[in-house]
């Protein structure tokens, strides 16, 4: 059991994070809460009562209801093409094949770089100008005669996003990749082993043996990029800059407060982000801390 | 296991189609970082340069260096005191528990998952109330977010030592701070390299803080990078060499030590 003297330490060593945490964290979320509910609009404070208003006025939004159909969309391309890549990779890196760390590596590298850096790049690649001043992927496309792929990425109206989410899985599927190969790698030898006794064919084995077992990696693979999709900023940013058509709630938050002024409109939003966040991360947590103790 | 078997050599096919696809944007970054100013051109992009030129490196290293040593001021002190704190906090959560913790733990964890949009209006308030604004606001701002991720690592990490190790120490009469120091701290070694490196990256590669929390003269490498691909006046080759040198710190981390970069990214998934 603790001594007093060591329990008193570990509380008073430990509560400068506490305290750090509740009031960053949970403090600054009532706060938000509270300018979401205010008239709040300029350079000076006012937390005169606004009720719901900003929420209902969001709800009636043209921009609001862009940000839900882009989010929607990069959400939808983003989560189910990092799966499939990242699962196909771990698969195929798991045959132990000569090189398997070389291709490994290569895969995760994007995960160390900046959403920043990534849409430099990925914005020059993906350069929709045509004819004469064709660059990019596209250049690309036309000289190896696949003219059909030439496209207006992320300038295409309405699936443009989709343009933005080939960046994202460019950059985070070699993560979902490696919660995959951790989760192959925990299958036990002996079930493939007897599974193939049993006449089961390679792809068998995975099917009806491998996938249901690493269900709970996919759960996880499909909220962590799930909540990813929900707060995506930077790569937009730097991909296309501010423009209406590629608007996300994490931009139009950033905008409407930083440039407009419109603090309890941006707070409102911040908080509907938070909302949508939590419902995904909090059961996750649940989850994870259960399996956790059980084990 | 190792079995030779030439059935799987056509798995080569997709791996080599692959490793092209995460390749194709660095092949680009290179080669026309070591163009001439002469020779760069947006149609012969893919094309190879006719002879090594630094130009563009130059020029964006001398547009972006006082940028990339904002990162560096911001990112070391950011990086090692969070570090410590999740050292602290993992130990007392993990192995030195007073009650309540297993309900603090998950409260903690949470910070680290929240969008935050939804605390930088007050963030900002907060820090100008203070006065403790641009690199040092930032610095703090990466501190305090970076807990949970720090604390997180470090509790997984002690949880999984045995209690005996402890309790021996405690036989021979050492208190709390002793079994930290002397027990648990020389074996921590892996644990601060995961957390140090998954620290360094995230705070180097952060654009939202920093955008809000610096003005032009103390942006960090992320910002000025975008800014100056947003600006219609430098060409895009610079901001191709200025991508790579904006990458490079966090590029090397990963290249010497990627096997804890790993581990970071498994424990940010709570699945380390």
């Amino acid at each position: 059991m603790l001594k007093n003297k060591d329990r008193y330490l570990s509380i008073l060593l430990i509560s400068p994070s506490i305290l750090a945490i509740l009031i960053f964290v949970y403090g600054f979320i009532t706060w938000s809460v509270r300018v979401s509910l205010s008239n709040w609009k300029g350079f000076t404070p006012d937390y005169s009562w606004a009720g719901f208003k900003n929420y209902i006025a969001l709800f009636s939004d043209p921009r609001f209801h862009v940000d839900i159909r882009n989010t929607l969309i990069f959400t939808g391309v983003f989560v189910i093409g990092s799966i499939i890549l990242g699962f196909l990779m771990a698969v195929i890196l798991d045959q132990s094949l000569k090189g398997e760390g070389f291709f490994r590596s290569l895969f995760l590298f994007p995960m160390a770089i900046s959403y920043i850096v990534t849409g430099v790049v990925w914005r020059w690649l993906m350069n929709p100008a045509e004819g004469s001043r064709m660059s990019g992927l596209n250049l690309l496309f036309s000289t190896f005669n696949l003219d059909f792929l030439i496209n207006k990425w992320y300038t295409t109206p309405v699936w443009g996003m989709a343009a933005i989410a080939l960046a994202a899985i460019w950059q985070m599927s070699g993560f979902t990749m490696a919660l995959y190969l951790a989760g192959l790698r925990a299958v036990p030898l002996e079930l493939r082993e007897a599974a193939q006794i049993d006449g089961a064919n390679e792809f068998q084995t995975y099917r009806h043996i491998i996938l249901p077992l690493i269900t709970p990696v996919t759960l996880s693979a499909l909220i962590i990029l799930g909540h990813t999709s929900l707060k995506v900023f930077d790569l937009i940013i730097a991909i296309a800059g501010k423009q209406l058509p590629l608007d996300v709630p994490a931009i139009y938050m950033w905008q409407t407060t930083f440039d407009g002024l419109f603090y309890g409109r941006g707070a409102a939003i911040s908080i509907l982000l938070l909302i949508s966040v939590a419902v995904l991360i909090i059961p996750y947590i649940r989850y994870t801390l259960k399996t956790d103790t059980e084990q | 296991m190792k079995k030779l078997n030439l059935a799987k050599n056509w798995l080569y096919i997709p791996l080599v189609g692959l490793a092209i696809f995460y390749l194709l944007p660095m092949y680009v970054l290179l080669v026309t970082g070591f163009k001439s100013f002469a020779e760069v051109d947006l149609q012969t992009m893919w094309s190879l340069p006719q002879s090594i030129s630094f130009d563009n490196y130059i020029e964006a290293f001398n547009q972006l260096s006082p940028f990339l040593l904002n990162s560096f001021k911001m990112v070391i002190p950011a990086t090692i005191i969070s570090a410590f704190l999740g050292s602290i906090n993992g130990f007392i959560l993990a192995k030195w528990k007073f009650r309540g913790a297993d309900i603090i733990f998950p409260l903690i964890l949470f910070g680290m998952f929240i969008p935050y949009q939804s605390i930088i209006i007050p963030l900002v308030q907060f820090m100008n109330a203070i006065g403790i604004q641009g690199l040092s606001g930032l610095a703090m701002a990466h501190i305090i977010y970076g807990i949970p991720i720090t604390t997180l690592t470090f509790r997984n990490y002690y949880a999984s030592l045995p209690q005996e190790l402890l309790e021996a120490a405690k036989m021979d009469g050492a208190d709390m701070l002793g079994v930290y120091w002397h027990i648990l701290l020389p074996i921590s070694i892996p644990s601060f390299v995961v957390v140090l490196i998954w620290q360094f990256t995230s705070a180097w590669n952060d654009f939202l803080f920093a955008v809000i929390l610096t003005g032009n003269t103390d942006w960090p490498i992320t910002v000025a990078l975008n800014n100056m691909a947003g600006s219609q006046i430098i060409a895009w080759n610079v901001q191709m060499a200025g991508s790579l040198l904006a990458a490079l710190p966090t590029l090397l981390v990963y290249i010497f030590l990627g096997r804890y970069f790993v581990r970071g990214l498994l424990a940010g998934s709570l699945k380390g």
